[in-house]
């Protein structure tokens, strides 16, 4: 079965610059670009939702099928 | 799925005022995800807090809210649980309001086994102020009034409350997000007093003085001391040193609930007539 990628929204007007979600992200798909995460290698992604649960601003959404 | 927290929340509250970090957003995240599975109704919730960063939890979610004095949500809160037993009840605050201030407030709803559910953001020090030393602050920590250390010993809170009489407590930590919720669930469905504590950071008041680098590193120490209550029964004391358990730590079903018990005197009382 082909792996389908989900798509990571990061809100900007939220988002604290605070580097939770990049750090504790197990397959290094976020970075931080300037104040902002930012996704840098989504087909890494394995959904695990570990970044939109613990980023404390509401500010990355993880949407999947 | 993305989580839609959006149903929850007040419109046009966000961004919220919690500092870059801080992991009050993380719990307030966990307490919304809880209200969604036991599919509370927004009339019937009441979540009731005191005074401080993480006692703005109720202003940015839509249902019953009170905002009250420092250190006195029990006290409220008791008030409506006792107007309306039928409401699901939630106190929410941190250390300070709720060990210091608030203590006594705290072992007397414990006490009482009244059947409401008290969340506890423990980050270890009054926040809000600037950074002062709280029951909860360690020995030897550093806070804006103990420079040079506190000569304090912490209180554990979990402990405070078995010892007061709440018959089911808990505890998680902000960096183990995803048992929040499930320890809150766990909670309101007990019938009697619950309390859930949430080992929390301060990166602003209290990480900076005690030499934590950055958030991450605060995380990292939650991640690091945390140990599921199942997984310690396997470990030795000497291997236990320095952790905290984490999980359901006490829960006893046996003892009676107070709205129930007030609900009798009122019988008592109009049959008296
Ligand atoms: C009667 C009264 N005394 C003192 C204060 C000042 N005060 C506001 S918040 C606070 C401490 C809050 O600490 P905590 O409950 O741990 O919350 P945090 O800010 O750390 O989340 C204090 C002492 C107050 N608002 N009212
Ligand atoms: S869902 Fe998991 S793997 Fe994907 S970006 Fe978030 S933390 Fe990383
Ligand atoms: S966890 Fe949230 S606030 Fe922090 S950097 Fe990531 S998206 Fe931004
Ligand atoms: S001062 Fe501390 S407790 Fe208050 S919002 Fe900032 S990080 Fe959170
Ligand atoms: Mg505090």
């Amino acid at each position: 079965m082909e792996k389908t990628l989900p798509k990571i929204e990061i809100i900007e007007k939220y988002c604290k610059g605070c580097h939770i979600c990049v750090e504790f992200c197990p397959k290094d798909v976020l970075e931080m670009k300037g104040f902002y995460a930012s996704v840098k290698n989504l087909e890494a992604c394995i959904k695990c939702m570990q970044c939109e649960l613990r980023c404390p601003d509401f500010a990355i959404k993880v949407i999947t099928e | 799925m993305a989580f839609e927290y959006e149903k929850y929340l007040r419109p046009g509250k966000l961004p919220h005022i919690w500092c870059p970090g801080c992991g009050h957003g993380i719990v307030m995240k966990g307490l919304i995800r809880a209200m969604d599975t036991l599919k509370l109704k927004k009339e019937e919730t009441a979540l009731v807090s005191g005074i401080g960063c993480a006692s703005r939890l109720p202003g940015y979610i839509d249902c019953c809210t009170l905002h009250t004095a420092h250190g006195r949500a029990a006290a409220f809160a008791t008030g409506v649980k006792l107007a309306k037993p039928e409401m699901n009840v939630i106190l929410v605050g941190g250390d300070g309001d709720g060990t210091a201030i608030g203590g006594n407030h705290f072992i007397h709803a414990c006490r009482r086994n009244i059947n409401m559910t008290y969340i506890i953001m423990n980050n270890y020090i009054y926040g809000m102020t600037g950074g002062q030393f709280s029951p909860c602050t360690p020995t030897g920590h550093k806070a804006s009034t103990t420079p040079y250390g506190n000569p304090d010993p912490g209180f554990d809170i979990a402990k405070l409350a078995i010892g007061a009489g709440a018959t089911f407590v808990a505890r998680g930590t902000a960096f183990h997000a995803n048992q929040i919720d499930k320890l809150i669930v766990e909670a309101i469905q007990h019938k009697g007093f619950s309390v859930v504590e949430i080992l929390d950071d301060c990166p602003t008041t209290y990480g900076r003085r005690n030499k934590y680098k950055s958030v991450i590193e605060m995380m990292n120490r939650l991640k690091e001391v945390a140990v599921p209550v199942k997984a310690a029964e396997k470990m030795t004391a000497e291997q236990l040193q320095g952790k905290v358990l984490t999980g359901v730590l006490y829960k006893d079903e046996t003892k009676p609930e107070y709205t129930a018990e007030y609900a009798k005197v009122i019988e008592r009382a109009t049959a008296a007539k």
